[in-house]
């Protein structure tokens, strides 16, 4: 497939060449269409959102009420913060264009009237590429007051975080543009009927705004054709860890995961075997490296086998890796990204730290697997928002998929020497 | 607060429903130019915007980048999530630690770097990475990282 969100041209991150390349033509044909039209092309589509959920992304268009007095929003989230996720920042370097097109036909299709984009404070350097961009745009007339002499008026508004993982979360994401700590709201109510400063808001992430000129331009029926039919389009994989290729690379969702890792990111460096993989980001529950066959990226190919697509963000670990230093840090960080309004994520995730403390530093007895699954499974579910879920998955898979690992830490607390020579 | 910083900060006010909201981009105006944030810097933010003083203390106090206490002019910040782990990010910090002797969240004594060890910073594909002011620097070796602290000044 021809990469359409990351195409190899050169300079196409200036306006000059996006336009040459048939850049704001879409937009220029959604504002000749009624809003609904948009929407309906979006929903036809099948897009699904890349932040991590895959929720259809026309439909929660369509949750936006019509007849409303109070002003819309439009977030564009760009908070890209989760452990291996680094493909937003590639659309911001690359494509921002294909992004700003798509939140103003995104804008356009549900009335809204600003757009705020949410990028991670420490993507400075990105966010100072992106405001050209935006500038630019401004200038030639696709951002603002008449847009293409079409009668509707939008703004876009960069808003630089300022460290903080759980602004990703999209009710955060509202208070953290509202000048508030970064707190989870509790829903109902959606975001659709009360989200910034009371009213209606939609939140999508970056890389599913910028599938949205593609959709208009080749068609909902074309594009649903694109990968896994219940999940289709172009998806951005990124692949870190042992592999002799990292990076974020470009290809129709449904790809198998083998495939991924050998033929895109050149497989595993001295041939190594796969021991395990995290398929989207760090919440995304763990994969054996035995288990992979037949296993595709979408959202149906990683649920029958116990995973998740997530960021899409792929964490690749050779024969040699210490699986337990791996859950610790993953741990460490839910711990410290915790923002503590909700007392089983508070706690639990600092308990969790604590036990596998123990377990890597030989020092763990048999109970405290159990124990660190209870702790676990007291956090799922019982919190505000998913950063709870998303700490409690990647511990509960790991034990579920590798008890072995923690039994063998158990044996070794037992054996001083055994212990030295293991790690 | 410089008065091209106030001007920005009365224009950044009509992005938004409410002037709260430019709280952050105020924050980072005066780190800009104080290089850390500051009480006073909490109060006159609080002042310009109309919020009470405690408001901005408690955004000030939830976002990690914001520095509460005055830093070394290079803030260093080395990865150590999972992906950079997996790369050996844990060579690249000692090996910073043992050049600058110093050790994790101290400042050398001259006040040219601080040392720190940041969350998933978003260079996974080009890990063991550091961000330092806003530039990143990735695919480091301890090579590179010599280079690197020899060339900032």
């Amino acid at each position: 497939m021809e990469p359409l969100i990351l195409p190899s041209i050169t300079d196409y991150h200036t306006i000059d060449i996006y336009e040459a390349h048939g850049g704001y033509a879409m937009l220029r044909k959604a504002v000749g269409m009624k809003p609904e039209e948009v929407t309906d092309e979006v929903k036809k589509s099948g897009l699904r959102g890349r932040g991590g959920a895959c929720f259809p992304t026309g439909l929660k268009w369509t949750f936006m009420p019509k007849q409303t007095e109070k002003p819309k929003y439009l977030c564009v989230n760009g908070d890209e913060s989760e452990p291996g996720t680094f493909k937003d920042r590639q659309i911001f370097e690359c494509n921002p264009h294909l992004m700003i097109e798509g939140a103003i036909i995104a804008a356009y299709a549900m009335g809204v009237k600003t757009v705020y984009l949410y990028v991670r404070g420490e993507y400075n350097k990105w966010i100072r590429m992106v405001q050209k961009a935006v500038d630019s745009a401004y200038a030639k007339g696709y951002i603002g007051q008449n847009i293409l002499g079409s009668g509707f008026s939008t703004d876009f508004f960069i808003h630089r975080g300022a460290g903080a993982y759980i602004c990703g979360e999209e009710s955060s994401l509202m208070n953290s543009v509202e000048g508030e700590r970064g707190y989870p709201r509790v829903k109902p109510p959606f975001p659709a009927q009360n989200g910034l400063w009371g009213c209606p808001t939609t939140i999508n992430n970056v890389e599913t705004i910028a599938n949205v000129p593609l959709i208009l331009k080749m068609g909902w029926e074309a594009y649903a054709k694109i990968g896994a039919p219940k999940h289709p389009g172009p998806i951005l994989v990124g692949v870190s860890g042992h592999v002799n290729r990292p990076g974020v690379y470009e290809m129709p969702t449904g790809v198998l995961l083998t495939e991924i890792i050998d033929k895109y990111a050149g497989g595993v460096p001295g041939n190594k075997k796969i021991k395990a993989v995290i398929p989207g980001g760090s919440s995304t529950m763990i994969l054996r490296g035995e288990n992979l066959t037949g296993v595709t990226m979408d959202a149906d190919g990683l649920k029958a086998a116990g995973s998740s697509v997530g960021t899409a963000g792929m964490i690749v670990m050779d024969e040699d890796t210490d699986l337990i230093r791996v859950i610790t840090r993953i741990t460490a960080f839910y711990h410290h990204e915790s923002c503590g309004q909700c007392t089983p994520c508070r706690e639990g995730t600092g308990w969790m730290h604590k036990i596998l403390k123990r377990f890597e530093s030989s020092e763990a007895t048999q109970a405290d697997i159990d124990l660190l699954l209870d702790v676990a499974n007291n956090i799922e579910g019982n919190t505000i928002c998913a950063l709870g879920d998303a700490a409690a998955w990647p511990v509960q898979s790991m034990i579920k998929q590798f008890r072995e690992e923690f039994e063998r830490r158990v044996l070794d607390a037992r054996a001083p020497v055994a212990a030295a020579a293991g790690g | 607060m410089s008065e091209t910083s106030r001007q920005r900060i009365e224009e950044l006010k009509k992005r938004y429903q409410q002037p709260q909201s430019v709280v952050l981009e105020a924050l980072w105006m005066w780190q800009e130019e104080h290089g850390w944030v500051s009480e006073e810097g909490m109060r006159e933010i609080a002042g310009l915007l109309g919020v009470p003083a405690h408001h901005v203390y408690g955004v000030v106090s939830f976002y990690t980048m914001f520095n509460r206490k005055p830093v070394g002019k290079h803030k260093i910040e080395v990865c150590t999530n999972v992906s950079c782990m997996l790369r050996s990010s844990d060579r690249i910090l000692n090996h910073i630690r043992e050049r600058l002797h110093i050790g994790v969240g101290e400042t050398t004594p001259d006040k040219k770097f601080t040392l720190v060890e940041a969350e998933c910073l978003g260079s996974c594909g080009t890990a063991p990475m550091m961000q330092v002011g806003d530039e990143y620097y990735e695919n480091l070796d301890e090579a590179k990282v010599d280079k690197i602290l020899n060339e900032l000044k």
